[in-house]
């Protein structure tokens, strides 16, 4: 299998962006996705020096994704989907139907929000020229593997195993309201949140995080310990998500792993990462995404 | 100006019948099973049910969508086709969907049938209403309630097929078709089982420190003496974010877009949608004669169209924590 590295989900300076990805340049990671994917407001890097980014990491022998913003809403993100989908270099992670529209026959990665859960859906989608697709966050493993029975030639799957995960997003900012701005004068508050905005209930429990627009787990996905039933349900990519610096040590952990076709599964924790100890894994399960983390009363 | 479709919820044959006594152009139902995103227990049509509401509509010259909204998964994927085929037997006027596989499923074997891309398609730009339009034929999109007036304005405009809009109800605060707070939460997703915050993952407790709604044991909320509680759905929770205690998304509030009502229509808006399959009868009557009064006043004399005064308290009277909102209409309010 190989090891593919979301997108960065939150706002990260443009200086702690270049050095995240040296490292990642140095790392095993095999597929790399680029670009911003919550909000078109942040912007550390401008098209044109993502695009070197990309020519950067492809020479270190990286396979370079540029990923597309999930909600669209302004003519301005339209815009700038146009120039990422016309970007002629590099293929495409469509995280919205009209990435695919405007993709126009070149071949595209089919992000999780494209909500792909049966295989008739697989199979429009192959027809539009999707080349590999990631399942949607909450898909099981049970229907997971009905699909792979099912999934067209030469439809790779990429499947989610570390890192928080996406569950909403929406219009209003959730960064911007916690200050008390509004969104157009949010004064990129984000970047005061490097690890999103944690969210507890009133009984202190960790509950969610809060990153902008987007709503995320705050207890992070861990299937590290399953790698080998996920590969032997023939998916082609594992994904970790660019949510903590310290997610590269994993990866290597994890290269080492399926090169020495470790028949037993890996049980890996990070004390780098916080709060390693309390993961989730409740999707794979068909249970509840949570399942592994919150003790609710 | 062409006045706008009103277009209501029918939780059930009662509520179909006062939906269009009360003045709506068109109803829209769902199964009593997944393939629908009221999946409520209590609610929804049989097909004998279906039957005599559709010919209680078409006999009043009235049009009924069904709702086929959710998206199957390779177990459960006969139980679409099967409602497609069955709503195709009806003779619906129009099916709302969702599934790309569902789209393409009845885009196929019944190509007379016309096809409304739902909101849980999550279409936001005429982009990707064009993409389901190309491949299905679909004649008209419903839009999440994530864009600001200008945004709708623009789609309309550039949009290949018609336009509907959510004109009053419960408000969802992210963009529909892609929110898993529940599922999270319960197991239990609108996607997949077509239900949020489905009633037997909720609990209420009274407790010294005030009463507590949880779902599947997780604490969305907790009520002083004199506060009015609210059911417990994720986003209208109030929790802890660095050191407040707060509505950190929203609080319990109904969506009203009657002030824009002259805009949207100028817009090109097509169809006003009323949430509520979940409500009463009494509950559809109100809202659905409120807009229809509405509706008509501003297409006879737009330029000089206001929300009277009684309208907007009885709605206010209807909606979640009393209050209404223009929600992501209004730019303040994102």
């Amino acid at each position: 299998m190989q090891i593919s590295l979301g997108p960065v989900p939150y706002y990260w300076p443009q200086e702690q962006l270049l050095a995240f990805y040296d490292d990642v340049a140095d790392s095993p990671v095999d597929i790399v996705y680029l670009g911003e994917v919550v909000c078109a407001k942040r912007r550390s890097l401008t098209h044109e020096q993502w695009l070197n980014l990309g020519r950067r990491l492809r020479a270190a022998g990286k396979s370079v994704v540029f990923s597309s913003l999930a909600l669209l809403e302004a003519g301005s993100e339209l815009g700038q989907l146009k120039r990422i989908a016309a970007n002629g270099e590099f293929p495409i992670e469509a995280n919205d139907v009209a990435a695919v529209q405007l993709a126009r026959g070149v071949p595209f990665i089919a992000g999780a929000s494209l909500n792909i859960y049966n295989s008739r859906t697989l199979e429009v989608f192959a027809a539009q020229g999707m080349t590999r697709w990631v399942p949607p966050t909450e898909l099981g493993r049970s229907a997971l593997k009905a699909l792979q029975t099912t999934r067209p030639n030469a439809v790779q799957t990429e499947v989610p195993v570390w890192g928080r995960m996406p569950l909403a997003w929406s219009a209003r900012c959730y960064t911007a309201r916690h200050h008390d701005l509004p969104k157009d004068s949010c004064e990129f508050r984000c970047l005061e949140h490097p690890d999103g905005l944690r969210l507890k209930t009133r009984e202190d429990h960790d509950f969610l995080c809060l990153n902008g627009t987007q709503v995320q787990s705050w207890q992070r996905l861990n299937l590290l310990d399953r790698l080998p039933e996920i590969s032997d349900l023939g998916v082609d990519v594992v994904r970790f998500s660019a949510d903590h610096p310290a997610v590269l040590d994993l990866v290597t952990l994890t290269r080492q792993a399926l090169d020495g076709n470790k028949a037993s599964g890996l049980t890996m924790r990070l004390d780098a990462v916080p709060d390693s100890n309390s993961e989730c894994c409740g999707y794979w399960l068909d249970q509840p995404g949570m399942t592994g983390q919150i003790a609710p009363s | 100006m062409n006045a706008m479709e009103l277009v209501c919820p029918a939780g059930n044959l009662q509520g179909l019948k006062t939906a269009i006594d009360s003045g709506a152009d068109a109803v829209y139902f769902g199964f009593r099973d997944a393939t629908n995103a009221r999946h409520f227990a209590g609610l929804n049509f049989s097909t004998e049910n279906a039957a005599e509401g559709i010919d209680y509509a078409h006999n009043r010259g009235k049009r009924v969508f069904l709702a086929i909204n959710t998206y199957p998964q390779p177990h459960n994927w006969s139980a679409w086709q099967n409602a497609v085929d069955q709503a195709a037997d009806l003779g619906v006027d129009v099916l709302i969907v969702a599934d790309t596989g569902v789209l393409d499923y009845a885009c196929e074997r019944w190509p007379d049938l016309a096809l409304h891309l739902s909101v849980q398609a999550s279409a936001t730009s005429a982009e990707a209403i064009a993409f389901y339009h190309e491949r299905f034929g679909i004649r008209r999109a419903v839009l999440p309630r994530v864009l600001s007036l200008s945004q709708v304005q623009r789609v309309c405009a550039d949009s290949p097929v018609e336009i509907e809009v959510f004109g009053f109800g419960s408000l969802c605060v992210m963009v529909e078709g892609r929110c898993l707070l529940s599922s999270h939460v319960t197991g239990k997703s609108p996607n997949s089982f077509g239900a949020c915050s489905p009633g037997e993952f909720v609990r209420w407790t009274e407790t010294p420190a005030g009463l507590e709604s949880r779902l599947n044991g997780v604490l969305i909320d907790r009520y002083g003496p004199r506060e009015h509680s609210g059911y417990p759905t994720i986003c209208k929770g109030r929790y802890h974010v660095a050191g407040q205690t707060t509505y950190a998304m929203e609080q319990p509030v109904s969506l009203n877009s009657l002030p824009l009502l002259p805009e949207l229509m100028r817009a090109g808006v097509a169809a006003l949608k009323v949430e509520g399959r979940q409500r009463s009868p009494a509950y559809v009557r109100r809202v659905t004669r409120v807009l229809r009064s509405a509706i008509d006043a501003c297409a006879s004399d737009p330029k000089t169209f206001t929300p009277n005064d009684t309208w907007m308290s009885e709605l206010a009277g209807l909606s979640e924590g009393s209050q209404t909102t223009l929600g992501a209409f209004s730019r303040y309010w994102q």
